[in-house]
């Protein structure tokens, strides 16, 4: 409904298309500088909440029963630290961490399970928190970035990615570390990777630089940081930096 | 993501007691679940937690292992039992996802994975006969690349009928190679599926992945006793080198007679990537049985998997693919060059 246009430095507000409560839902078409339209939108919300009632009123009592959030009490021990709280079912770990609880270490990256930028540790083990239910993860012991290490003290993940300028924008950063931190405790008790049985060790794995991105695979990183990265993490993993 | 409730099974009955409620879902590792229904593709309306209910441990059998439904998709990979019995579960496993999704997926939900479909996936698009019935399959006509090239229904777009989805799993090709079972639970009690016969072909029902009943639980997978862990692998195709799906895949397993050079005494030759469920090609698998294994051999079968293929404006290049993956595979199998 709102097409901001930089260039002309005005926002055209255009009523709603075939949708008849789109269309009684907008205000008529209107145009407005960028000033006018910050002094008006609080106008124009206003009108909108004014309008809300009468629109909303029917729909909202037939979606009532499909709309009301489910609340659930959790216990989830957090860097240590046990929380005890109320959360909406739908609430992922990743939001549960960010928005509840201020722990912004963890990033939102793609929200899918597909950049890594908001992986924390699970009883030990890396997961994807955007795709763990906060209410699933009750009785879970998480560790986030914020638990491996201070500014004052870090740990030895943060100390090599520091060393090694593992990163550009640092923004898949917290994920890539707490990655690292659970990958080099799995090769430490022999978990093996596909590169593994490529490249025939499937018996006794090194980390090769082939195993480690190849083990690093599910963070992503779009600065393409990826050299330092994996000499960060040969360090960590023990290997000659 | 609609509202829903959420319970915490204790033990598998419970759990299929809970499941039962209309709108009911089972939770596992919740990977592929939770991701569709924050994009309003899967609407539950009420949770089951099954990540509490045991049925998460290897056990070796007189003819065989069984798989606990939970067991993560990490763990199995990484099981001493699997690794020296059935190398190419290990491998296929490790060729999916990410090392973070291994550790949250389970063996069920991998069974129960859905297609990656991108009309499927994305509610933008109104047609799709899989996650809205009747509604036409915008893939036909639209970007193909990653589709289905054999046994989909072809009716034309408008069709309700029309799928040519493919199945995503990489575990799921090996399990079909190594002739596995799926042992399910529900309201009408227990009953054990082939893996091959667990999965659907779309027919004029896409809707449908698999054939459990309303309410029916995965609670393990059976492998029968290992003949293919001397000669056996896993390749997979694909346009990342890691974390990718596959464009084809292919896990094959041969028992030979007489050592490597000798005679192919039986075979389990399954491929991923190019229909609605891995393609399990029995006409392939008899065509080595009997035969040395050679290149000419492997040529000879490779042209019977991809036997029927039907192809699209951006898929055409998975026949030859398809082909030059099996041949791969079964000389790395069979450790020629």
């Amino acid at each position: 409904m709102k097409n901001f246009t930089d260039e002309q430095d005005e926002i055209v507000l255009e009523g709603g298309g075939e949708d008849r409560s789109a269309e009684e839902f907008c205000p008529p078409e209107v145009e407005l500088s960028r000033r006018e339209f910050l002094a008006a939108s609080g106008v124009l919300a206003a009108g909108v909440a004014a309008w809300l009632p009468r629109m909303a009123e029917a729909q909202a009592k037939a979606q009532a029963a499909t709309t009301t959030p489910v609340m659930a009490a959790i216990a989830i021990t957090i860097n240590g630290k046990m929380h005890s709280l109320q959360v909406d079912t739908r609430t992922s770990l990743l939001d549960l961490l960010r928005e509840n609880l201020d722990l912004t270490g963890s990033k939102k990256g793609c929200d899918h399970g597909q950049c890594g930028a908001c992986t924390v540790l699970m009883n030990g083990r890396r997961v994807n928190s955007c795709l763990t239910l906060a209410v699933a993860a009750s009785g879970a012991e998480i560790t986030t970035i914020e638990g491996l290490g201070t500014p004052e003290k870090l740990g030895p993940a943060q100390r090599a990615f520091l060393e090694h300028d593992g990163f550009q924008c640092g923004y898949c950063t917290p994920g890539q570390i707490c990655s690292a931190t659970a990958m080099v405790e799995e090769a430490k008790r022999g978990d093996l990777s596909l590169v593994s049985w490529e490249s025939g060790k499937s018996r006794h794995p090194t980390l090769t630089d082939a195993e480690i991105k190849e083990r690093m695979a599910g963070n992503i990183c779009r600065c393409g940081a990826y050299p330092n990265i994996v000499a960060a993490v040969r360090q960590l993993a023990g290997g000659a930096a | 993501m609609n509202p829903f409730s959420y319970t915490r099974a204790a033990g598998a009955e419970a759990a299929i007691h809970a499941g039962a409620a209309h709108g009911a879902k089972f939770l596992g590792g919740g990977t592929n679940l939770v991701d569709l229904m924050k994009s309003d593709v899967e609407h539950p309306t009420a949770l089951v937690d099954i990540n509490h209910i045991g049925l998460d441990s290897v056990v070796k059998m007189a003819d065989g292992v069984r798989i606990g439904a939970l067991v993560r998709n990490s763990d199995l990979a990484n099981h001493p039992l699997i690794v020296e019995s059935y190398p190419m579960l290990s491998h296929a496993l490790l060729a999916g996802a990410s090392p973070q999704l291994r550790n949250r997926a389970t063996t069920g939900g991998n069974l129960m994975q859905r297609t990656r479909c991108y009309y499927f996936a994305d509610t933008a698009f109104p047609a799709c006969n899989k996650r809205a019935p009747g509604s036409g399959c915008a893939a036909i006509n639209g970007f193909n690349r990653i589709h289905a090239i054999l046994g989909q229904t072809d009716e034309g777009a408008t069709s309700a009928h029309t799928c040519i989805a493919t199945h995503p799993s990489d575990m799921c090709v090996a399990l079909y190679a190594l002739g596995a079972k799926v042992e399910v639970d529900g309201p009408k009690g227990k009953r054990v599926i082939p893996v091959t016969e667990f999965h659907r072909l779309p027919g004029d029902d896409p809707a449908k992945d698999t054939v459990l009943g309303e309410g029916e639980l995965i609670t393990g997978v059976t492998l029968p006793a290992a003949k293919f862990a001397k000669n056996s692998w896993y390749l997979k195709a694909r346009d990342r080198q890691s974390y990718a799906f596959a464009l084809v895949s292919v896990a094959a397993g041969l028992e030979m007679s007489g050592g490597s050079s000798g005679i192919i005494k039986s075979a389990g030759l399954a491929l991923g990537g190019v229909a609605h469920k891995p393609w399990r090609s029995a006409e392939a698998e008899a065509a080595l049985v009997g035969k040395p294994a050679t290149r000419e051999t492997f040529v000879q079968a490779a042209e019977l998997t991809v036997k029927g293929a039907k192809t699209y404006e951006h898929n055409a290049f998975k026949v030859e693919l398809a082909k030059q993956c099996v041949v791969k595979t079964l000389m790395q199998a069979a450790q020629i060059t």
